[in-house]
Formats: structure tokens, C-alpha cells, sequence
């Protein structure tokens, strides 16, 4: 029994939204999401345009995963956000270069580009975005 | 709408728990064995039969469960599929059944819904049930199930101002009706304060907040009135809505994080279409996997506003003698939550109420609810089913 | 070694990690005298980095800081020797990150702590040439230290990158020129397989980083008709804090020279990116119409010397990005138990 089972094609396929935090923008009703979609899931409407999203957010909301899926057991303790960017697209993504108990709702964070996990000892990387609080 | 009336006829159910030596297949006979039984039918008059599950291929390696069921149910040749909506699997799959029963097409169907966890270890478990959001972009990045409940959870009190020991009371409650269950998984009761002391899972979420991994399987068998009459069956259970709707299957594309639309939208329609209203329910089964989310489905229900579901808990509204009986199974906390066989464990509680069977019987209960749910919200099944004669 | 046609650094960016580790912790856990450790601390990489993650950010930085659009870039070099695939190209992601992908000359460089100079080296070419008109120049590092030996007190981890460019006004500095002095001399090596690096210990002093970094500054100098006087900051290699002061001292640098350039007592020896940074943390103070020597030190061994001049765009272009000491600064301490689980010293099988 395979957990979900590893792929070279999937990752690659959405490695370029991952990479640079792409969503799109609903050319009628101006929302945008985030990965990027074919339909607006706010108005219905299908013209949409592919946008590069704000690095910049602040956190709507978290928790602390102690209890990992599998793939992520040795990264445990880490947190999970969901992170409200500038232009109120909202994004599920962990959090980095902070302690659990230094992470407050409402706070200002950037976005980072890092490893999010492997697929196995010899398998491929995964690399994401995550997000911290600002170097400057 | 011109649609048969379909009606519960038998329902049997396994204990909930480790079952190291029963499979899902062993399960699902046993459960389904027992409604045909109750129901006071043969197995051959099943025309159909559709079983809920969430992770059989994950977990078992195991799909084409609706042939896999026929064939150890000795009626290979029926009508039969597997019928997935994470943890709504199993009402989804009652919701199915009552859409053949009702369409007229099929006079008696059965359905079942199993789980089988304990197999695979917590981390493969936690794996698989993150699967019930969006896997490229909320599994990646290694939320667990319980996790996206935490950000509900932890949103929801910083939102209303509601203390994590006010929402926590939802797992008392559970614990104290679960003692006289012979199906709980849990049949103990639990202080606040073990509760709120229990080790943290995912913050704010301590352990014994949490529904726990188990095996089990629950089965009813539905039928119309006309194969009632054929067969002289003694009925007393009707369903007078089944209902479904979605959300959007992650957090990050709601409007509001503490309201489940789909509970919302999908109880609309079903007191709408039993021509009821919240007041007139008897008594319910909710889904709630999380503390959190139990206080969220009352309020989402109708039987509360926003961030005031859990002053009902505190107040003692959902016992058994009050206004609004909740949960008197032990809900998901303590009667246990066999993810895919939850949605069939609830409709059955409620049918044994009816029918005047429960353990922590609600004295002269006509209508009854049932609420499951999938995901983080993303399917919501309501069933509510009235006695009739 | 000079392209005939001049080329400059049209942005540039640094990164380091936020974990640090106490010299006198890694003393205390192998008995050492906390006195003797070479460095004061070192920088550690998180859970999630890697040399190319490190990258990434130095690259956005130094885009940044250029203000040219990421398809303008058509070369990513990145030196390092502790990529995270054995096979399996860093720049490639670093492009597709950065939005820099299809049309370019990308490629991954070894050559121990100097493979990132060489890169910017490499990409000078690229440039001068006419090549291509902007390229993109790292050196990215996670250093494995191997436990209870004298490195690894100073192993550590960084990157820094530098978009070179044709000579503009726009660059914040124009190079003047560079020289490589190369030999085969084996004084740091590490066998396919092994996990961590092996060196000749006394043997790492004089005949390879003191004979490689004096001739190659000696003959950078020499061929621009230039003197140590000329130049207002020397940056070496910093593999501790010794011998940079005492090639600084033998090639006639007083100490204050050295002072802006030189980081590794707190944030430890960054390998392909120590010099680099080193030059980054020059520019983040140093003013338009100053000279600064840049010279590196590979092991196996090499060295390349740059002599760089600043200009005028550097006051503003400086601040478009984080500064090299925003993140000296950003720093939190770990014990050498967690040190060890961040850097997989810990056998899980």
C-alpha cells in the first residue's frame, strides 16, 4: 500500500505555483486565489488571469502539529497558518524561523522559499513557500 | 417532487474499537447481518447495496468495496458501489441509498458504512486523513486533520471571546452518555479537567478533544412502502429528508471560518423538505470529531447564534431531559469514529430512538436528526428521520 | 585576468540562516578549553534549508537590489559543495523560483569555498563577452562539520549572490579585474560516499590558503599596477578569524581594512559563500569611488582575487534589500543536542 504514492510528474507539475506563489484573479469580480484556478470559485465566472501574489501577509490563524502525517514526522513540532497576504488572498502554509509559542494571530509575516519534504530517503524534494516573520 | 417515501426497516451495528481480529469485510457482514435480521427481511430481497468508506485503498489496499461486500454477503449480483465523502461516507452513502429507494427503481436496498484504522499506524493514519482536503495544497504542507480543526478552533475563540474549557465541555458531555452504550468505544466518563490536561495534538486541540481512531461497522436496510406491504413488515421509521451539500474543500477559500455553509445549506433544505423547524427536532446525532466543532454544528443548525453554540453545552440545553438532546450516543468523541461508518452509526442512533431502543432513550422521540460531515466541512449529509403510525 | 570589456555588479543580496551554535558549546560537549575554540559561533541551517534554499534568497535580494525584471537574467551559476542532491542541478530550481527559467546558461560549480568567486567569474565572461547581458553569480553552502574535529567549530552555512552586469552607471560597483592562482594541492577533500570532509590539518595553512590567497592577491595587483594601499577594504576567505588577520597583516592590510569584510567569529566559516558575503557586507557600508580586495580560497586549491570599485548607485540600491547584518543579527542559540538533529548527526537507522 503505497501512501500517497510518490511522483516525479506531480511535483512537477505544480512546482512553478509553489515555487513563486501564483494565484489567479477573477477578471469580473477581482478576488483572487490562491493555487490558481479555471473557474472563480466566488462568482463562477471562467476569465481569469494568472497573477503573481503578495509576499507579504499577516496571520489569520494557527495551530501546532504534534502529530504528523508520515512524510512530515521529522520536522515535528512545526506550525501551520493560515496566512490572510496583502491583497486578502488567503493561504494554508507553515511557518518558519520561529518558536511555537512565539507565534501570535494577527502578526506580520514574509514569504520564504523552502523544503517542505522528501519523498523518501532517495526520492525527490519538495520545496514550497513558507512563511516568517520579517528580516527587516 | 413526485419521490416514493422511504422508510428504515432494520439497522445493526458492530462495538467500536481495535478489532485486530476482524477485517473490513468481517465488519461489514457482521453489521449488515444484523439489520437484515431487525429488519425482518432475506438478504435476497436486497436490490442494492452501497457501502460508505473513506480509506479502504489507503489503509487496506482494498477498493471495489460494493463487490467486495455483495460477494461476502453471499449476493454477488446486486447493484453495488463504494461510496466516498471522507468522514460523510457513510451518510453519503445513505443518501445514495435513499435516492434509489426514493427514485423507485429499487425496493430495498441495504447500506452499510465501515472503516477498518487501526491496521496502519497513527502517522500513516494522519496521513491518510488529511486526504479529506486538497492534497496538493493543504496536505503539502503537513497540516493534519486535526490541525485544520485547531485553526477553526483557536479563529473561532479569538473571534466570539469563548474559553478553550467552555468548548472542551463538549467531550464531558460525550463521555457521560457513551457509559451506557454497548456499541462506545469509550465507555468511561471524563472531568474537564482531564480533558483540558490531556497532552496537546495540535494547538489548541488536546487528545482528549479529539475523536479517536477505531474500527467499526454500522448497516440499515431501506425499503418502499410498497415492498413493505408485500412483505407485511411492521414499520415505524420513515426518512423524511436526506439532504447534501459542499463547501469549499479548504479553509483557505471561506468567507468565514467559523461557519460551516454546507451544515447551513444542506439543514435548509432538510427541514424545508420535512417541513419542520430546529424546535420540533427530538433529538440528534452531530458530528462532532472536535469539541470545536460540536459547539459550531449548533449554531450552524439553527439552535444557536454565532459563537454561542457552546453556552447550550454549558447550560445543559443537549441532555438527554432538555430542550435539544445531543449526542446521547457518545458522539463521534466516545461512541467512536470509524470515519467512513459514522454517517451509519448516527442514522441508526436515531432510528433506535424512534423505535423506542436507545440506550439513553429521549422519552417519545418522533423526529430525529442526524448530521455528518466530511472534511473540514466540505460535504455535509443531514438526515431526519420521523416515526410514523 | 581582465574580460576586455569591463564588467560590474548590478545587485547583490546575502543570506543566513537564523540558528547559531556557541563555540564554547561544542567545546563543553567534547571536552575541549573553551578558550582555545576559533570562532565565538557559527551559523546552522534549519530543518527546512538547504544550500538551495539559501540560494534562492540571496538571488531575490540581489534582484532586489538590480531592479531588472527575472527574465532578464541569462546565466545562474551556483558553486557549492554541499548541494542538496548529489546529481541533480541547484540553479535549475533557483531559476524556476526566481521566474528566470527557460532561456538561460545554468549550472551548478564545485570547487570547495571558491566555487562561488569562480562562478561570478564565469558569468564576468558571459557578460563581457556579450554573451548574455545579465548574470547571476552564488555561493551557497551548508557545511558538514565533522563531529569533535577542528572544523567543526567553524562549518557553517550562507549564501551570497551577485547579478553581474556590462558597466553601467546603474551598477552599484564595476570590477576591475581578477586573477586565479590554481594548483593541485589536496589539503580539504571528501571521498564519494563519505559524509564528511577530510583535511591535512597543519597542512591547510601555509602551503594551501596562505600560498594560494598571497599569489593570487600578489598577482591581481601586479597585473592592475595596483598596491595594498590603493584598496580601502580587503575581504578574504575566512575559514576562523586568524589567518585572514595574518594574510591581511603579510600582504600589508592594517586590521581596520578587514574589519567591515570579515564575519566568520559570529557567524562561522559559510565555505563557498565566506568571502562573498564577506564582499556584501562591504558594500552594505562601504562609499562610491572605494577599492575593495576580494580574494577566495578553494581547497584542492585555488584562489580568485577581484579588485572592485564602488559606485554611486550603491547608496540607494543598498537598501532595497535586507542588509548582511539584519541577518547577523537575526540570530537564536541552539544546544549541541539540537544542533545534532538539525544537521542529521543522529542515526535513525
Amino acid at each position: 500500500m503505497g501512501l500517497s504514492a510518490s511522483s516525479v510528474p506531480r511535483v512537477w507539475r505544480e512546482r512553478v505555483v509553489k515555487y513563486r506563489l501564483l494565484g489567479s484573479k477573477c477578471i469580473k469580480c477581482g478576488k483572487t486565489t490562491y493555487p490558481p484556478r479555471k473557474v472563480c470559485p466566488y462568482c463562477g465566472s471562467t476569465e481569469l488571469e494568472e497573477v503573481s501574489l503578495p509576499k507579504k501577509g499577516r496571520v489569520l490563524s494557527y495551530t501546532v502539529i504534534r502529530a504528523p502525517p508520515k512524510s512530515y514526522l521529522k520536522y515535528s513540532p512545526y506550525v501551520v497558518a493560515l496566512v490572510e497576504l496583502e491583497d486578502g488572498t488567503r493561504v494554508l502554509a507553515q511557518l518558519t524561523d520561529i518558536e511555537p509559542n512565539e507565534v501570535k494571530s494577527g502578526m506580520v509575516v514574509e514569504a520564504v522559499f523552502r523544503r517542505y519534504r522528501e519523498q523518501g530517503e532517495d526520492g525527490i524534494i519538495e520545496y514550497g513557500i513558507k512563511f516568517r516573520p520579517p528580516i527587516k | 417532487m413526485n419521490v416514493e417515501k422511504v422508510f428504515v426497516v432494520g439497522g445493526g451495528a458492530t462495538k467500536i474499537g481495535e478489532h485486530w481480529d476482524k477485517s473490513l469485510r468481517t465488519l461489514f457482514v457482521e453489521a449488515a447481518l444484523e439489520a437484515v435480521k431487525d429488519g425482518g427481511i432475506e438478504l435476497s430481497d436486497v436490490e442494492a447495496v452501497y457501502v460508505g468508506n473513506m480509506s479502504s485503498g489507503e489503509l487496506q489496499g482494498q477498493e471495489h468495496l460494493g463487490s467486495l461486500m455483495a460477494t461476502w454477503l453471499g449476493i454477488p449480483g446486486v447493484a453495488a458501489a463504494k461510496i466516498e465523502a471522507a468522514c460523510a461516507s457513510g451518510s453519503a452513502a445513505f443518501h445514495q441509498a435513499y435516492l434509489a429507494v426514493a427514485s423507485g427503481v429499487y425496493d430495498c436496498v441495504l447500506v452499510g458504512g465501515v472503516e477498518k484504522m487501526t491496521d496502519a499506524v497513527v502517522h500513516d493514519v494522519t496521513a491518510a486523513l488529511v486526504m479529506a482536503d486538497d492534497a496538493e495544497y493543504t496536505a503539502f504542507t503537513g497540516a493534519s486533520f486535526v490541525g485544520l480543526n485547531a485553526i477553526v478552533y483557536r479563529y473561532y475563540m479569538e473571534k466570539y471571546g469563548v474559553k478553550q474549557e467552555d468548548i472542551a465541555l463538549f467531550s464531558v458531555h460525550d463521555h457521560k452518555y457513551a457509559v451506557d452504550n454497548p456499541h462506545a468505544q469509550f465507555r468511561f466518563t471524563v472531568t474537564l479537567e482531564k480533558v483540558l490536561s490531556s497532552p496537546l495534538v495540535a494547538d489548541p486541540i488536546r487528545l482528549l478533544e479529539c475523536s479517536p481512531i477505531g474500527d467499526g461497522a454500522a448497516a440499515l436496510v431501506l425499503c418502499t412502502e410498497k415492498f413493505i406491504k408485500e412483505k407485511g413488515l411492521n414499520v415505524a421509521v420513515e426518512v423524511a429528508a436526506s439532504t447534501a451539500a459542499t463547501d469549499t474543500i479548504s479553509l483557505a477559500d471561506r468567507e468565514d471560518l467559523t461557519t460551516l455553509t454546507a451544515t447551513v445549506k444542506a439543514a435548509k433544505k432538510a427541514y424545508r423538505t420535512a417541513k419542520i423547524e430546529p424546535k420540533d427536532i427530538d433529538v440528534m446525532e452531530i458530528h462532532d470529531a472536535f469539541t470545536i466543532l460540536g459547539v459550531i454544528h449548533l449554531e450552524d443548525l439553527g439552535f444557536a447564534k454565532k459563537g454561542e453554540g457552546w453556552k447550550l453545552v454549558k447550560e445543559g440545553e443537549i441532555e438527554k431531559d432538555a430542550k435539544i438532546p445531543t449526542n446521547l450516543s457518545g458522539g463521534l468523541k466516545a461512541r467512536g469514529h470509524p470515519v467512513g461508518a459514522t454517517g451509519v452509526y448516527q442514522i441508526y442512533e436515531i432510528y433506535q430512538q424512534l423505535m423506542g431502543k436507545a440506550p439513553n432513550q429521549v422519552d417519545g422521540a418522533e423526529i430525529g436528526l442526524a448530521q455528518s460531515v466530511g472534511g473540514v466541512g466540505g460535504t455535509v449529509v443531514i438526515n431526519i428521520l420521523r416515526r410514523v403510525r | 585576468m581582465k574580460p576586455s570589456r569591463t564588467t560590474g555588479i548590478l545587485g547583490y543580496g546575502a543570506y543566513i540562516p537564523i540558528y547559531r551554535i556557541k563555540g564554547e558549546e561544542i567545546a563543553r560537549v567534547w571536552g575541549r578549553n573553551r578558550a582555545t575554540v576559533p570562532v565565538q559561533e557559527k551559523s546552522v541551517p534549519g530543518l527546512d534549508e538547504d544550500s538551495l534554499t539559501f540560494a534562492v534568497e540571496a538571488a531575490k535580494n540581489a534582484l532586489d537590489r538590480a531592479g531588472i525584471k527575472p527574465e532578464e537574467i541569462e546565466a545562474v551559476y551556483v558553486g557549492s559543495e554541499s548541494p542538496p542532491y548529489a546529481v541533480k542541478p541547484t540553479a535549475t530550481v533557483v531559476a524556476e523560483a526566481l521566474g528566470i527559467t527557460p532561456r538561460l546558461i545554468a549550472i551548478d560549480m564545485e570547487f570547495a569555498c571558491r566555487a562561488g568567486t569562480t562562478a561570478m567569474q564565469s558569468v564576468m565572461g558571459l557578460v563581457a563577452s556579450g554573451m548574455i547581458k545579465y548574470g547571476l553569480a552564488i555561493g551557497t553552502d551548508t557545511a558538514q562539520g565533522r563531529p569533535q574535529d577542528e572544523l567543526e567549530y567553524t562549518a557553517a552555512a550562507g549564501a551570497a549572490a551577485f547579478i553581474i552586469a556590462p558597466h553601467s552607471s546603474e551598477n552599484v560597483a564595476y570590477i576591475e579585474g581578477s586573477y586565479s592562482y590554481v594548483t593541485d594541492t589536496t589539503d580539504f577533500w571528501r571521498r564519494d560516499g563519505e559524509f564528511y570532509p577530510r583535511h591535512a590539518y597543519r597542512f591547510t595553512g601555509e602551503p594551501a590558503y596562505f600560498h594560494h590567497v598571497y599569489n593570487a592577491a600578489l598577482g591581481l595587483m601586479e597585473e592592475l599596477g595596483l598596491k595594498s594601499s590603493d584598496f580601502d577594504y580587503a575581504v578574504f576567505h575566512q575559514p576562523n578569524v586568524k589567518f585572514p588577520h595574518r594574510i591581511a597583516k603579510r600582504l600589508g592590510f592594517l586590521p581596520e581594512k578587514i574589519k567591515d569584510g570579515l564575519l566568520s567569529n559570529v557567524i562561522g566559516n559559510t565555505y563557498a559563500a565566506s568571502s562573498m558575503i564577506g564582499l556584501a557586507a562591504v558594500l552594505d557600508v562601504a562609499k562610491p569611488g572605494e577599492r575593495i580586495l576580494v580574494v577566495s580560497f578553494g581547497s584542492g586549491a585555488g584562489s580568485d582575487a577581484f579588485s572592485i570599485v564602488v559606485q554611486d548607485a550603491i547608496e540607494e540600491k543598498r537598501l532595497l534589500a535586507p542588509l548582511v547584518r539584519d541577518y547577523v543579527n537575526r540570530r537564536k542559540y541552539i544546544d549541541y543536542a539540537v544542533y545534532a538533529r538539525f544537521r542529521n548527526k543522529i542515526k535513525h537507522r
